[in-house]
């Protein structure tokens, strides 16, 4: 037993108020290498052992201060810099709409590394080979009673004389502890075959895991059905309907949105007999049939309707619409000219609707009585 | 106990104990088997678990088209339900966090229990969003990674905050929890006489000494968690609520919804607290530790928060009217009179009425009577988060695209199963750690703490 090397003598008290005592006599009697066991914080111990403050404070400002910056990196990088995108016509850089954010990931990394710099640095934990595990006085501090515990490397320790000051100070139990042989002939060895079978072992069940998760499951039942689903897609062959396509013809004499069918297709003569204009000439329909004549018209047949186009010979220069044919033609037969085209002119009926046709025959009516004018005009 | 004197301090656990029976009465669940009682109440849970289980398999067989949820109603069950859960998580980090700072030492006997439950609530509370997108195993898709898409998460969408948000809680409730949990981990290691059981508390008290240089910087550590938790469990249902208010739809675009959140999930989150600590006490002897005072202190908070809810319930009102927003004043009278009318009126009488009981202080100390309020809160306070998801939804501003919400038997099934998941995980909790926090309630027993001093 003699070569048993000793950790510390322990003493053990009954009430809060003999272990305060105890505690400030220890650190007035000048041990500084000494603790103090409870089963709880007891008030007034940091004090009596005259503890410096923690600072575990100072940790949780700097991880703190730290996930603050590493958030608005974060954010900022990705959301200014490598893909900006417009969200609710607000800025790349919206401060407000970031700060749920960062305000998250500054209570989380401060509130982990506080913890995990509290447990590694500060206590440095896990320690379950420490020699006060397993001894009689850890037991009772760790239930109801309270205990102080000088250890062997303070600089003013002689076993005597702590056994004696501890009995002076009212102590009962007064037992050593020494270190345990075993825990401290014991070493680790890194390079054993079962430890490194083991991390082998372990490598392997991550790694296939991983591939089969990502590589295989995925493309299993349920899994794979965003990618199969019961649906048309034009240009593929159709199982469902007979003649084999996805794409629907119209019911028979559907007719688009906003259109009438053409009666007098091929028939220009049917047009010029039968068509009445039914817009009237006034001045609010004539601004209509200029606006859409400079637009649609003029390109080809000049603001003026003398065939002298803008596009330089590009494409062949109609004739004027001040002929005499043209002026004896009915808004009837000029209506299938618009409708159907005329030699190299094509149909405008896509783009042009039925008033705003009737309204462009008004007005290149006013454009035609204005250098063929009659006597009339001018009372 | 009918008559007690306000004006005086009483010690928070009865009849001075001495210490080594506190830690007697609180480990004893671990080491005796179960009795026959708790095989039924398993039992029950499990199979409400299992119900659960198979009605979101059918879910993700079929298709999310088993659920209720249409097309004006896109948020029916799931969201509704992970609101629900998310509130109630939030009295456990209140316990824990707020009233220590505030230094009420009542908490020291409910804390840890809470804190179990915020912990189970918010993992169920989690499951919610991940089944309402339909395809849970891609949820990988919400944290910022660099992936073959090229594509960030969106950080300025309320959605995402939520991620963040009951992520960043679950992990720092847990880490509070673990570390109340090391010294009562060192007590039971030197206590037991199982040779496995002593391994497992070993390795988890991480070789604790219960020595003072430690409790000092552990109780530092403890103040510096409260801090954070505080300002953390008020963000996270501000944000849940800025899922609805951060939108343009009507009764949801206000600005009342942060605090009034908060207010309604500490209130539901004390009803369910309360529930089953009546339980607890009652099947574990702990009557003398979770004593009737504090379960009056709680039956209070719930009564002041259902009337911070009621008002809220009243502003609403009175700002759709005061605002003159056409569609808001439909969408409130709507809630009251609309086809919603009943789910809105089972909120009003549980959540603003029923707690008004509270004002009697013979009510207030009745273990069956308080029972029952906080069950009426709790399904009250259900029908709350039904009610805002729903009704708005369902009639916004266009009638063309107005509809009517009616849940499946699937969404029932998953209702239940949450159910299930939660208090199965508060049976294995009660059989596997301390219910009780031994070091805390060992702090305010009577004669605990040195008579001199200036404290």
């Amino acid at each position: 037993m003699s070569e048993r090397i000793l950790y510390s003598y322990t003493g053990l008290f009954d009430t809060p108020d003999e272990i305060i005592g105890a505690a400030s006599k220890t650190a007035e009697a000048g041990y500084t290498k000494f603790d103090v066991n409870t089963p709880y914080p007891v008030h007034g111990m940091d004090d009596a052992m005259k503890l410096p403050p923690s600072k575990l404070g100072y940790a949780s400002l700097v991880f703190g201060l730290s996930g603050t910056i590493a958030a608005i990196l974060l954010i900022v990088i990705t959301t200014v810099v490598d893909y900006p995108n417009i969200i609710g016509g607000k800025p790349f850089f919206s401060l407000p709409a970031f700060i749920p954010i960062m305000f998250e990931i500054t209570v989380l990394s401060a509130s982990i590394a506080t913890v995990v710099t509290m447990i590694i640095v500060f206590f440095k934990f896990p320690n379950n080979a420490h020699p006060m595990h397993d001894t009689d006085y850890m037991k009772a501090v760790s239930s109801s009673r309270y205990g102080v515990s000088i250890q062997a490397d303070d600089k003013i320790f002689s076993e005597d004389q702590v056994k004696d000051f501890l009995n002076s100070i009212g102590a009962k139990d007064i037992s050593p502890i020494y270190y345990d042989d075993e825990e401290i002939n014991f070493k680790h060895n890194v390079l054993d075959l079962k430890f490194i079978g083991g991390l082998f072992l372990l490598a392997i069940i991550v790694s296939g895991t991983t591939y089969f998760a990502l590589n295989k499951l995925m493309y299993m039942t349920p899994f794979n059905w965003m990618m199969e689903q019961d649906k048309a897609i034009v240009q593929s062959t159709s199982n469902f309907f007979e003649d084999g396509t996805n794409m629907r013809v119209p019911v028979e004499a559907t007719i688009a949105r906003n259109t009438k069918p053409y009666k007098f297709k091929n028939d220009p003569e049917g047009a010029a007999k039968f068509l009445v204009n039914p817009v009237p000439g006034n001045e609010k329909n004539l601004e209509l049939g200029k606006k859409k004549f400079n637009i649609y018209c003029s390109p080809c047949h000049d603001n003026y309707g003398k065939g002298e186009s803008r596009l330089r010979g590009q494409f062949p220069n109609p004739p004027s619409l001040h002929s005499q044919k043209l002026r004896d033609w009915s808004d009837g037969r000029i209506y299938h000219v618009i409708m159907e085209g005329q030699n190299v002119m094509p149909s405008y009926s896509s783009q042009i609707n039925e008033t705003e046709r009737w309204a462009i025959i008004n007005y290149v009516r006013a454009l035609q009585r204005s250098l063929n004018a009659k006597e009339s005009d001018l009372q | 106990m009918s008559s007690v004197d306000y004006t005086k301090e009483y010690s928070v656990v009865e009849g001075s104990p001495r210490l080594s029976e506190i830690e007697d009465i609180i480990i004893r669940p671990l080491n005796v088997k179960p009795d026959k009682k708790f095989y039924m109440a398993i039992s029950v849970t499990l199979t409400m678990l299992l119900i659960g289980v198979i009605s979101l398999g059918v879910s993700f067989y079929y298709g999310t088209g088993m659920w209720g949820n249409n097309n004006p109603v896109g948020w029916g069950f799931p969201i509704v339900n992970f609101v629900f859960w998310v509130g109630i998580g939030h009295a456990g980090t209140l316990i824990s966090a707020i009233l220590f700072l505030f230094r009420q030492k009542w908490r020291n006997g409910i804390a840890r229990f809470a804190e179990g439950m915020t912990i189970f609530a918010v993992m169920t509370a989690g499951i919610f969003p991940l089944i309402h997108v339909g395809r849970p195993w891609l949820a990988g898709y919400l944290f910022p990674y660099p992936n073959q898409h090229s594509l960030w998460v969106n950080f300025t969408s309320p959605l995402l905050w939520d991620v963040f948000a009951v992520s960043t809680y679950f992990t720092v409730s847990f880490i509070f929890w673990y570390v109340g949990l090391i010294p009562d981990f060192a007590t039971m290691r030197d206590k037991t006489t199982n040779a496995l059981k002593k391994v497992i508390y070993s390795v988890f008290s991480l070789g604790w000494r219960h020595s003072n240089r430690h409790w000092q910087n552990y109780e530092m550590v403890y103040l510096i968690l409260a801090g954070f938790a505080t300002p953390l469990v008020l963000s996270v249902h501000t944000i849940v609520s800025f899922d609805f208010a951060v939108s343009v739809l009507p009764g949801w675009h206000t600005t009342i919804f942060p605090p009034y959140f908060v207010a309604g999930a500490v209130f539901s989150g004390f009803a369910m607290v309360q529930n089953v600590l009546i339980f607890i006490r009652k099947i574990f002897d702990m009557e003398h530790i979770i004593t009737l005072d504090t379960l009056e202190k709680m039956n209070k908070i719930m009564m002041l928060t259902g009337m911070l809810v009621g008002y809220a319930y009243a502003m609403e009102f009175f700002i759709a009217w005061y605002g003159g927003v056409e569609a808001e004043q439909f969408a409130f009278v709507n809630r009251a009179f609309g086809p919603y009318a009943w789910a809105y009126w089972i909120m009003v009488s549980c959540n603003v009425l029923s707690p008004q009981l509270f004002w009697f202080k013979k009510v207030r100390r009745t273990i069956p009577a308080m029972f029952a309020i906080a069950v009426f809160i709790n399904v009250g306070m259900w029908f709350e988060r039904f009610v805002i998801t729903v009704t708005s939804l369902s009639r916004d501003f266009l009638p063309s695209s107005w509809g009517y919400y009616s849940p499946t038997l699937v969404d029932f099934g998953i209702l239940i199963g949450s159910f299930g998941m939660f208090f199965t995980l508060l049976l294995l909790f009660t059989k596997t750690l301390p219910v009780v926090s031994i070091a805390e309630v060992k702090a305010v027993v009577d004669g605990a703490q040195p008579t001199h001093g200036d404290h």
